[in-house]
């Protein structure tokens, strides 16, 4: 049995109630009204000049760098109407300072989602790994389900939070749901039959019910199997993985379209979901072995060998060649096709924020691919322990990148809204995974393929 | 590689009282033995087919492109179709020997050769697309970068297309390496047991002197590990690098990013439907229904199952986001309403019929392990894979931008004639292949013999496995 040890325990209090502070201050210090924007500008000008390209930069620069770019190769005005109105107020907005302040009060919210939602797909993604090891009847990995279900503990809290913050979320995110930007915006009248809040509000209600529904079923399963005499259990589980398995490829599709690409509603890739999916998988595995790694240094899981620590790097490493692989595939055809709807996407994203996106990619594959590459060192915890902490901190800034650019655009910078929320959700997911792992026996008895995975080497 | 320990509920591999002896025996009969009638007769239409297809390619050649049905606004169609097709089914073959290598998946060992045999067989048919369908293939070389007497005038390495050269070629030159490290076990199996001087001689030749000590054991096992573990990435990304040929265009419907990941997808798909195929008739002529039994079958089916969602999932996207995109462009590709209700009609459901309604019967298991179902449902996708790539090319190409330049595509006699005869030159190639090869990995389905024989599983069951 597992007890979440005081310290830690203390720790998690610790980061719940410091990010809870500083999520509400980074509520309560947003701008409230124009005035106190211009204050900003004022006296950021004054401050750092031309350095912080936070707000000086300017709307003629900025705000419309696409019409810059294309304008002088000739593009038409009906061209042009696609790219500008990318932003999220699009015509809506009458100023400069307006847009500003949006942005700037969006902030809280969108700091507050890239962290909720990273450490969500982690659970989420640990959920998936999990049917799919069911799924395929996999002999190694039995060990490892009290681990996995005790990650995705976390997801009944995680989801209900994030739901919370996409469906309050309103015109901070959802640029489609201010009814007199849609007003005029041919393009968005179009699409209104799929964006629609309530629309919107029942495909949210319908994924979070359907990922908790299996968490809830395989968990009650997969103990009722260490109790049973027969097979039963694990058939039910098997069953349950399969139609999860559809049900989620399905779903995670959409909820990608739904919480992500509407940020920027004329965009659109239509590899996006599974991009999202790639980052989300690859992070869930990492905190899988950490966790893994954890409770093998308290001596709980015996049972769990080098080999499997092994197996579990093999597919941190896979994986972050596959996230790459999928990052480059949509980039590429992006890059290389140029049409001046879609560009826009990674034009804010090389523009506004180059050391993060191209540094994401150096820590979600490059260093990977070295630290991963040797057998040897896939069996050394430490060395894992290395490239999770280079794969996670490289997805939250995937997350970061997915959110940021779409809802705050230029004004973004990394302070204490952001760090706040980590360390709230962090807090939380420490807190939750580690009583849910105390709860039962880590050993999964009775599984028909238990025995397998004890005596897995190779 | 792995445990020697497996779990009773597993199903058995190796079905009847098999011995080490009687997979030698099985394996290296039909290279022993002679051809019979009915061998003959395939091999000789398959001849025929393959003769007549060459004789479409050199009067293409020699007379001009124009003799196929393309058209000013259809510049690609059946031959670029067939090349996509052709090299989708060899994906099948690297996934089985690298991908379900890596998994550790003990069923590939009784399909692998011929899987990989598929690909490479597959992947020369493919590989004579993109250089017939050139105006001027006597000047094919120019795509290479080789230094010249033009002032060193080079390639562009801009484009997909010079990129499918690297790619089909390091396909095709790894996956024979592959293949060809895994045989020589077993050609020396065949060369140990053949009394016929001659046989000895070219297996001798075939199998570079393996002897079979510890030390070539282990080195064997690491390559095959390394070349799986390349060949993977390798697999991936040269369907890829075909799916870039499309997707990096301006072309609606071609203009997608998912492309990559879902003609991968679909290569797999459609791979492994040839797979069945081929497996299921081999099975029953060479007497290898105790190796490939109808559980590699379904396993296969499963696969199957699994690549066809994706591909599902795909469809499914790029419907909905041709109509997300409110581009107006978008409402005549390949996966549109228009598509569904224009011109090609006919290819647009028989695309939705044969990839996405008829393998959901898979789902049930007595079909999925029903050996006629599954042939008659491997057909089916290997005919839906075509009008897949038919689709997407054909059909988007048909109503781009300008409406003036809509048209349509009829294919000539030569278009057909070619795609005949690679399936001619195809099946000469691995009919020739069933009888010379050694058709399954016998030293790899001898390491699984204990641990997953169906008489071992029962020794095991009656004794304890402690």
């Amino acid at each position: 049995m597992y007890t979440l040890p005081r310290n830690l325990k203390l720790f998690s209090i610790v980061l719940i109630v410091l990010g809870l502070a500083g999520i509400i201050f980074g509520f309560l210090t947003t701008p409230k009204t124009i005035d106190d924007v211009k204050e900003i500008m004022a006296e950021q000008e004054g401050h750092h000049g031309e350095e912080h390209a936070v707000v000086t930069h300017g709307e003629e620069n900025t705000a419309n760098f696409v019409d810059e770019a294309r304008g002088q190769e000739g593009y038409s005005d009906a061209a042009m109407e696609h790219a500008t109105d990318l932003k999220p107020e699009g015509h809506g907005v009458a100023s400069h300072e307006e847009h500003v302040l949006h942005q700037l009060q969006t902030r809280p919210w969108s700091a507050t989602f890239v962290a909720a939602f990273f450490f969500m797909m982690i659970a989420l993604g640990a959920l998936v790994f999990y049917a799919i090891q069911y799924a395929s009847s996999a002999g190694w990995s039995p060990v490892l389900y009290r681990i996995i279900e005790g990650i995705t503990s976390y997801l009944l809290p995680g989801s209900v939070i994030v739901f919370l913050i996409v469906v309050f979320a309103g015109t901070h995110f959802y640029p489609w749901q201010n009814h007199e930007l849609v007003a005029d915006d041919k393009i968005l009248q179009g699409k209104a039959g799929y964006l629609n809040f309530p629309f919107f509000l029942i495909r949210a209600v319908i994924y979070i019910l359907g990922w908790n529904l299996y968490r809830y079923f395989s968990r009650k399963n997969s103990l009722a199997q260490a109790e049973a005499n027969n097979y039963e259990p694990h058939r039910k589980n098997f069953k349950a993985s399969v139609f999860f398995l559809i049900f989620f490829l399905l779903t995670e599709a959409t909820m990608s379209w739904d919480w992500f690409m509407s940020m920027t509603p004329h965009w659109y890739s239509t590899l996006f979901a599974w991009y999202i999916f790639a980052s989300m998988f690859v992070s869930a595995i990492t905190v899988i072995a950490l966790v893994t790694i954890h409770l093998k240094n308290m001596g709980l899981v015996p049972f769990v060998s080098d080999k499997h620590l092994h197996d579990l790097a093999k597919f941190m490493f896979a994986f972050s060649i596959f996230w790459t692989y999928l990052w480059f595939g949509q980039f590429m055809l992006i890059w290389y096709a140029n049409i001046p709807e879609e560009v826009t996407y990674f034009i804010i994203r090389i523009q506004e924020y180059k050391v993060l996106f191209f540094g994401m990619l150096i820590l979600n594959f490059v260093m990977p691919i070295l630290v991963l590459m040797n057998s040897d060192y896939k069996r050394i915890p430490w060395f894992v322990v290395i490239a999770a902490v280079f794969i996670l901190v490289g997805h939250y800034i995937d997350i970061f990148l997915l959110v940021m650019p779409s809802t705050v655009g230029h004004n973004w910078s990394f302070g204490i809204p952001e760090i706040a929320a980590f360390l709230f959700f962090m807090g939380l997911f420490i807190f939750i995974v580690g009583t849910g792992l105390g709860k039962v026996s880590l050993r999964p008895k009775n599984d028909p393929y238990i025995k397998e995975s004890e005596n897995y080497h190779f | 590689m792995s445990s020697h320990y497996e779990a009773p509920i597993r199903e058995p591999l190796v079905l009847g009282e098999k011995s080490y002896h009687d997979i030698s025996v099985d394996v290296g009969a039909p290279v022993l033995g002679k051809a019979n009638k009915s061998w003959w007769i395939v091999f000789t239409i398959a001849l025929v087919a393959f003769l007549w297809g060459l004789g479409c390619i050199i009067y293409t050649v020699s007379t001009g492109i124009g003799v196929w049905g393309l058209n000013k606004t259809i510049g690609w169609a059946w031959d670029i179709t067939n090349f996509v097709w052709w090299v989708g089914i060899g994906h099948a073959g690297t996934l089985i020997s690298a991908v379900l290598l890596l998994f550790r998946q003990k069923w590939r060992m009784a399909v692998n050769r011929s899987a990989e045999a598929m690909t490479i067989f597959a992947v020369v048919q493919a590989g004579l697309f993109p250089i017939i369908h050139m105006g001027r293939p006597w000047l094919a070389y120019w795509v290479l970068p080789i230094p010249n007497q033009f002032g060193s005038l080079w390639v562009n390495f801009n484009s997909p297309l010079l990129w499918d050269v690297f790619a089909i070629s390091t396909y095709l030159s790894v996956s024979l390496v592959f293949w060809w490290t895994g045989l020589l076990p077993d050609f020396a199996m065949i060369r140990d047991r053949t009394t016929s001087p001659f046989q000895k001689k070219m297996y001798g030749i075939l199998s570079f002197g393996w002897s079979g000590r510890v030390k070539d054991w282990q080195r064997f096992e690491e390559v095959s590990l390394v070349l799986a573990g390349l060949a993977t990435p390798l697999v991936l990304s040269v369907h890829t690098i075909v799916s870039f040929d499309f997707a990096t265009s301006v072309v609606p419907g071609w203009h997608s990013t998912i492309f990559p990941p879902y003609f991968v997808a679909g290569a797999i798909f459609s791979g492994f439907a040839m797979v069945q195929t081929l497996l299921i008739i081999m099975r029953k002529v060479s007497n290898l229904e105790a190796y490939i039994t109808v559980l590699h079958i379904e396993y296969m089916n499963k696969v199957i199952l699994l690549t066809g969602g994706i591909v599902t999932v795909a469809y499914l996207t790029e419907y909905f986001i041709g109509w997300y995109s409110g581009v107006p462009y978008e409402n005549y590709t390949y996966l549109s309403f228009g598509a569904a209700t224009g011109p090609y009609w006919w290819a647009f459901w028989a695309l939705i019929i044969c990839n996405l309604i008829v393998p959901l019967s898979l789902w049930v298991k007595s079909l999925r392990r029903n050996i006629m179902w599954t042939f008659f449902v491997a057909l089916i996708i290997n005919i839906g894979m075509w009008f897949e790539r038919f689709d997407i090319i054909v059909v988007d190409l048909s109503k781009d931008r300008l409406t003036s330049s809509w048209t349509m595509f009829q294919p000539t006699f030569v278009d057909i004639g070619t795609f005949m005869g690679t399936i001619g030159f195809f099946f000469v190639l691995f009919l020739l292949y069933a009888r010379t090869f050694p058709v399954i990995a016998q030293a790899e389905v001898k390491t699984i013999l204990k641990s997953s024989g169906e008489s071992f599983k029962r020794l095991r069951a009656q004794h304890g496995d402690d």
